[in-house]
């Protein structure tokens, strides 16, 4: 069972969110010249790394707010948390 | 090498079995191959023999970070279908299943392929449609298919719940009495003794640090026991491929993720097909010690752990549950994970690079064991031949930036999810 701290309600049992995948993709900017090849990186390409994570998490079962977490995907252990829109390192 | 028979069998017993011959040698690597394949796994394995046996190249090394069979190709759930819709997986895969007809005979190595349908549960009057126009599209594929009613479904699974008030009562399924299973460590095993008879060198414990390209050209692969020089290198790496592929610059439309699998302790033969939820993703076989094998959904966060997680197993066994009530009576032997890349699109990559000998094997999601015969096959074409045959035409990598998708359940890029 992971426990993840939200910056809103505290730690809570991962059976309270959802998951949302790798936080730092980014949606090209729209009214812009924008070749496929950055479509196909924000929608189809990932790093997945093996180690530090930055995801996205939805705490559905709880305040219903995105939160960004900083995640270890071989040992699962979490390093930090953040608000959606907190700037991370 | 020696063959298995009943009459090696006999002669091998007045000597009380001490005198088998080893079924893959130990060698240490040499300094340069014509192939080299990444991954000592199923896929590994096949690529391995099919170079050897379809295409006479015998220079060549597979190359594992651990011990051969000791990935996915032994944590599955051991399920050899070929239900798709569309048609690259549909051909693919129906080649495959005549690869499996003749494996035993073919590997000399019994992998115990037991033909015994695989039904897909329906619990709606929606989801017997959609099973009628998978069923059709398999058909005019060539591949087994029927269509069951409730009836029919209940004669072959009476012990799935068929009482009145359940959530997700079954109206029918739809079976493929082609698909079955193997006896999955056998299938590594038997590639691994064919390969190694006719010259392809096993190296197991031997770790890929990074890898030697100039001018766009693959020239050898550096190791945990030393640089290998190669003239092409394969990657058969599922579960491990994004971790290949940062050692090569390169970014896939892959994300690794972690799949759990169970089995219960053994009871009498009860359950003769393999069985799938319709309302949820569990699936379901015996096995011939008796034992109940199931799997379902994967844990749901991008994972290299191979371990899973109880909150995703006691879902899955719910679904279970609401499947066949009498599991809930059943003790738990053992449960264990593997990770897997999962696609995009949930379809394989067979392919080329954009460096010059470098070819790629992964994307498998969930089902890479049953692939392992026709991904084997085609990916010793495309090496030995540096060209896609047709029947892996269609799982190449920049079809994600072509938009030629074979989006075979439309689940889109939420892999997790799929």
């Amino acid at each position: 069972m992971l426990y993840i701290l939200c910056p809103h309600c505290g730690s809570r049992s991962q059976n309270e969110f959802a998951y949302g995948g790798d936080a730092t993709v980014k949606r090209p900017e729209l009214n812009k010249e924008i070749s496929d090849q950055d479509w196909d990186n924000f929608v189809y390409l990932r790093k997945s790394p093996r180690g530090k994570h930055l995801e996205l998490w939805h705490h559905i079962s709880g305040c219903r707010q995105w939160i960004k977490v900083e995640r270890d995907t071989s040992t699962h252990e979490i390093f930090k948390t953040y608000k959606a829109d907190e700037i991370t390192e | 090498m020696q063959k298995y028979s009943v009459f090696s069998l006999i002669k091998n017993a007045f000597s009380d079995h001490q005198n088998w011959e080893v079924a893959w040698k130990d060698p240490t690597p040499k300094k340069e191959y014509d192939v080299i394949i990444i991954g000592g796994g199923g896929h590994g394995l096949a690529t391995a023999y099919y170079l050897a046996k379809e295409h006479n190249i015998t220079n060549v090394a597979i190359i594992e970070k651990g011990w051969i069979g000791g990935g996915n190709v032994g944590r599955n759930t051991t399920i050899i279908r070929s239900n798709y819709m569309h048609d690259d997986n549909a051909l693919f895969s129906e080649f495959g299943m005549d690869l499996w007809r003749k494996m035993s005979q073919d590997l000399n190595y019994n992998v115990m392929f037991s033909p015994r349908g695989i039904i897909n549960l329906a619990h709606s009057d929606a989801q017997m449609n959609a099973y009628s126009r998978r069923g059709n599209s398999m058909r005019l594929n060539g591949i087994d298919a029927v269509l069951l009613n409730r009836e029919e479904v209940q004669k072959r699974i009476p012990m799935a719940d068929f009482s009145d008030n359940v959530r997700f009562p079954i109206f029918g399924g739809l079976m493929q009495p082609s698909a079955g299973t193997a006896r999955h460590d056998a299938v590594a095993w038997g590639y691994a003794r064919q390969a190694d008879s006719m010259g392809v060198d096993i190296i197991q414990n031997c770790e890929v640090t990074g890898f030697d390209v100039t001018n766009g050209k693959i020239v050898g692969v550096r190791t945990s026991r030393g640089d290998i020089k190669a003239k092409k290198v394969g990657l058969c790496v599922a579960g491990s491929t994004n971790i290949l592929a940062e050692m090569l610059n390169m970014t896939l439309p892959i994300e690794t993720h972690l799949l759990q699998a169970c089995v219960s302790e053994p009871v009498k033969p009860l359950l003769d097909h393999v069985v799938t939820f319709g309302a949820g993703h569990f699936y379901c076989s015996q096995s011939d010690k008796g034992e109940m094998v199931m799997g379902g959904d994967l844990d749901g966060y991008n994972s290299y752990s191979q371990r899973g997680n109880l909150p995703t197993l006691q879902h899955v066994l719910t679904e279970g549950i609401a499947m066949f009530p009498f599991l809930s009576k059943l003790k738990m032997l053992r449960t264990w994970g593997g990770i897997m890349d999962m696609s995009m699109d949930g379809s394989p990559i067979i392919d080329k690079t954009h460096i010059d000998g470098l070819y790629l094997n992964c994307g498998w999601c969930y089902g890479g064991f049953k692939a392992t015969p026709a991904s084997g096959w085609t990916f010793a074409h495309t090496i030995a031949q540096d060209r896609v045959h047709e029947l892996n035409a269609g799982y190449s990598l920049n079809r994600f930036n072509t938009g030629d998708l074979i989006d075979e359940k439309g689940l889109g890029t939420k892999t997790w999810i799929s």
